[in-house]
């Protein structure tokens, strides 16, 4: 059993840390714990659960800044925002279900994971609208980085750069966030029957032009049903977000632009939750194959999809750049065919959902290049040297 | 600066003959004549000769010189297209001056992808030119264009009157390849959006040169906009015009740019280029709206309405491409129409949140009097980036040092409100020794744990950013108190 300590303010969670190094104890850092199954098995006696360290901290809807704790959990972030008309525009997928986890998704957990929804394609992710941060590192030590002002280069960009590192460089107490308008209304325009190649083609003219698209998805005949009710054939899902008469006149003007092709709408309400389901991994839900992760060129997505293992599922997300695809949970997973192709097209292949079994022979994180990996270590050692900090959890073995 | 290392004084004829073997003929200039253009950049107060200038060719050259100056601990400077406002090129006496500006190609345009393979000392202008005729562009613009190049933009993270909107260049990079100063080539990222493990390129960009050497950018790049118009709004009262910036924000709209220029700063730009700025204002706005033609319309009429509800006495719509470029041609004008009035200037750049404005802008003036020096500004309204720009006259005695110090004081200032001290331009060496306003030794300690883990041995650009320098074996020391089990304080489950 995992001991959980939950540390109310920063400065136990630097008393935590200080222990944990003294008493040589790693720590496994949790924030509403609805990731922990992409490290695999918990290999560490205690647990440094940030679910306390809550709240938002400041909240100016004018500057579009957000200060919050880290365990503040997202829904209490979107309710506030969507008060003012305002969102995170990275649009965090909710991977709880898919990950068969329990717990509420905590904007700590977003910020170490960089995680990001279909808008990532407009707008970029976590990290793209982070403003700054303090937090505790391996060492024991707190320090901030960045500031609360959408504008700063003084120093280096810490805040950015600890996004997405899992909890293994630091410990953060509190990040400030850039928020963005949220839209007034959308549509989904949906091109019905394509072919990956056909998709993918039609992602980048649809990228390519001035609609402002800011959800591109393909959904194989397979899996369309299973995000879009009563579909029969593929949909390449193209959406548009904005002001009325704007989102209007972009929508026309990318039906113009697919004229010939089978194609639909979906309006506000529907459009929404077809974007919800591609966020979350909705078509693998429940199911017991392995999910992978897969961000390469957005143009080598399809193909990267349709050479997947045999029996594998699969859809494309930002514009073919996201490719998720379920596998059969046997032997390898696929890990082996995927990385090489993978490697072919550049990009990386993270797994995300796996039984402990083939976690305990694949790694999540896909291999790097040996001298980015030698310096991801010295990286790690001016955080982290102990190792103190989710030891296990990017590591290249397997879990 | 940090002291100059005499055992590579002393060797220099040898080390320029080293360098001449990996970067031969004009690759490397050792004479005085060639290389005084580098003794500065855009901060031309500080001046320096450099130890010896090289101007690799390729990323095999750029490799063996840093190896050899890594192997010799001798110090680089590297070096874009030389106009940085905060000293990031300068020269060091013991350093070699790396310049990047003979890596000059576009490698790979992707269109399909979005992207564009450039190198290092391409300049910004040149990316969005070689994209253009197919309606693309690339985002960040700073007011440097034509000259500055990708390379100093991805080391000063910098910005311009789209970043709002757009982002900064941070936002806008997929990849890098860098060179250490071991002499490995490492390439980060690539042509997909996230990176695998840590953020490499959020470490890099915006690290001033002290990380690394980028030989190769990648930048995504984007479908212009259908149609952009720009609003030229006056407001007799400043506080008026902050206000009326927050309230557009408010009502959901981000436009494309959003420029303010106080009193001075309006009338030196009207008297300069006689873009028809209203005289009679205390600020001015110029707001552009960009994108598809029915959303800039419907947008400008609802910014038009929020302007005149917070008090803006002048409105004018820009009604075609002409009239946008003469709206935009006194703010863009601004540093020289300054400089017409003054013999020197230095621009300051410091970021505040938007609220404070009236505050900074009043302590300003106070601060001018009391440092009597004359100030304009020019504001990025849209993120609460300030460029007050100060005038003074280099050659009367003392009034270097007073702008300097009227200088320091704004910047203080901006970060006793909640802001920073640089918002695009850089802490460089200009505002080095003004860090401890913003950071604990603490802070900048683990700051510069992440340059030991580039560059332990501080050879690259030191002297820039930080205050002091201290050893990186110092740094890794850790020193472990005899841990007490954090209960019962703390709650556990
Ligand atoms: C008139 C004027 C207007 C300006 N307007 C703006 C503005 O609107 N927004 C803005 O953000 N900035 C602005 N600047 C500042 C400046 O143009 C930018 O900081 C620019 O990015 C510097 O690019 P550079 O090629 O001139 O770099 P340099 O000045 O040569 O170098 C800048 C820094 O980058 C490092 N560097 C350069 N190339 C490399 C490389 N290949 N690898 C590693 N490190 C490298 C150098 O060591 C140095 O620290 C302006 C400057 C001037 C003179």
């Amino acid at each position: 059993m995992t001991d959980r300590l939950r540390p109310r303010d920063a400065a136990e969670v630097a008393d935590t840390i200080r222990w944990a190094l003294a008493a040589k104890e790693p720590l496994e850092v949790i924030g509403g714990g609805t990731k922990r199954a992409i490290a695999g098995p918990g290999q560490t006696a205690y647990a440094l659960e940030m679910a306390d360290c809550a709240g938002i901290v400041s909240y100016e809807p004018e500057e579009l800044v957000l200060t919050l704790a880290p365990g503040t959990p997202m829904a209490e972030i979107e309710a506030t925002l969507a008060a003012r008309g305002q969102m995170l525009a990275f649009e965090p997928p909710d991977y709880t279900a898919l990950l068969g986890a329990e717990g509420v998704p905590t904007f700590g957990g977003a910020f170490a994971t960089n995680f990001a929804g279909p808008r990532r394609i407009a707008v970029g992710a976590v990290r793209d609208h982070m403003l700054g941060v303090h937090a505790v590192s391996g060492r024991g030590e707190p320090f901030k980085a960045g500031g609360r002002v959408v504008k700063n280069v003084t120093g280096y960009d810490l805040a950015r750069a600890l996004a997405g590192s899992w909890g293994t460089l630091a410990v953060a107490t509190e990040l400030t966030v850039k928020v963005l308008p949220r839209a007034e209304c959308q549509t989904t325009l949906m091109l019905e029957g394509l072919d990956a190649e056909a998709a993918a083609e039609a992602m980048s003219r649809a990228m390519g032009f001035s609609g402002d698209v800011s959800g591109a998805a393909h959904l194989p005949a397979d899996i369309a049903p299973l995000v879009v009710a009563g579909a029969t054939a593929s949909i390449t899902a193209l959406r548009i977000e904005g002001f009325g008469p704007s989102v209007a006149a972009r929508t026309a003007a990318a039906e113009a632009l697919f004229a010939g092709l089978p194609q639909r709408r979906a309006e506000t309400d529907e459009s929404i939750a077809i974007w919800r389901a591609i966020a979350d991994g909705a078509p693998f839900v429940g199911t017991d194959e392995a999910v992978w992760r897969c961000s390469v060129p957005p143009t080598a997505g399809p193909a990267l999809a349709a050479a997947a293992p045999g029996g594998s599922r699969s859809y494309c997300d930002w514009a073919g750049g996201l490719v998720l695809i379920a596998t059969p949970a046997v032997g390898d997973a696929g890990a082996a065919q995927l990385r090489a192709n993978v490697e072919m097209c550049g990009g990386h292949a993270m797994l995300l959902r796996a039984p402990v079994d083939i976690r305990a022979n694949v790694a999540t994180f896909h291999p790097m290049a040996t001298g980015v990996e030698a310096l991801a270590k010295r990286l790690r050692t001016a955080f982290d040297p102990e190792g103190i900090l989710n030891p296990k959890r990017m590591s290249r073995e397997a879990a | 600066m940090p002291a100059a290392n005499e055992s590579v004084l002393a060797r220099r004829a040898e080390i320029v003959a080293a360098l001449r073997a990996i970067v031969p003929g004009e690759g490397t200039v050792d004479d005085e004549t060639g290389m005084r253009a580098y003794e500065t950049d855009g901060l031309t107060a500080y001046r320096q000769m450099p130890f010896v200038v090289v101007l690799p060719e390729t990323v095999a050259q750029v490799a063996a010189v840093l190896k050899y100056c890594g192997q010799n601990g001798i110090r680089v400077v590297p070096r874009g297209a030389g106009t940085s406002l905060s000293g990031g090129a300068l020269p060091l006496e013991d350093a070699v001056l790396v310049s990047m500006m003979r890596f000059n190609r576009i490698l790979d345009i992707d269109f399909a992808n979005r992207c564009a393979t450039v190198q290092p000392g391409v300049t910004n202008l040149a990316i969005t030119q070689a994209v253009a005729h197919r309606g693309f562009y690339y985002a960040p613009d700073p007011s440097s264009q034509i000259a500055c190049s990708i390379g100093g933009n991805v080391a000063e993270n910098s910005g311009g009157v789209h970043c709002l909107k757009y982002g900064l260049t941070t936002n806008n990079i997929l990849g890098l390849e860098i060179v250490t100063i071991e002499g490995e080539v490492l390439r980060l990222g690539g042509k997909h959006l996230d990176s695998a493990g840590y953020d490499f390129l959020a470490f890099m960009v915006g690290s001033e040169g002290l990380l690394g050497i980028v030989t190769e950018v990648t930048v995504r790049i984007l479908r212009a906009p259908e149609t952009a118009r720009a609003c030229l709004l006056g407001f007799p009262v400043t506080e008026d015009a902050g206000r009326c910036v927050a309230a557009i924000i408010a009502a959901g709209i981000i436009p494309g740019g959003m420029e303010m220029m106080d009193r001075p700063a309006i009338h030196a730009a009207e008297d300069f280029v006689h873009a028809g700025y209203p005289l009679d204002v205390d600020a001015l706005l110029i707001v552009e709206l960009d994108g598809p033609q029915v959303e800039v319309d419907h947008l400008l009429e609802r910014v038009e309405a929020i302007a005149r509800d917070h008090g803006a006495t002048h409105c004018r719509v820009s009604q075609n491409e002409a009239e946008r470029a003469t709206f935009w041609a006194g703010r863009k004008a601004a540093f020289p129409a300054v400089g017409r009035i003054s013999p020197d200037y230095m621009c300051m750049d410091g970021t505040i949140p938007r609220r404070e404005l009236p505050r900074v802008l009043k302590g300003m003036a106070e601060l001018s009097e009391k440092h009597g020096l004359r100030v304009a500004n020019v504001f990025h309204a849209g993120d609460g980036n300030l460029h007050p720009l100060i005038l003074f006259d280099a050659n009367a005695e003392g009034e270097l040092e007073r702008a300097e110090a009227f200088g320091a004081d704004i910047l203080k200032l901006c970060v006793a409100v909640g802001g920073c001290l640089t918002g695009e331009h850089g802490v460089g060496v200009e505002k080095r020794d003004l860090m401890p306003e913003m950071f604990t030794e603490d802070d900048l300690k683990q700051q510069q744990r992440v340059k030991c883990a580039f560059d332990p041995d501080h050879l690259l650009n030191p002297g820039k950013v930080f205050p002091t320098l201290h050893r990186c074996a110092e740094l890794g020391k850790m020193h472990v108190h005899r841990g007490r089990l954090p209960f019962p304080d703390i709650p556990r489950f």
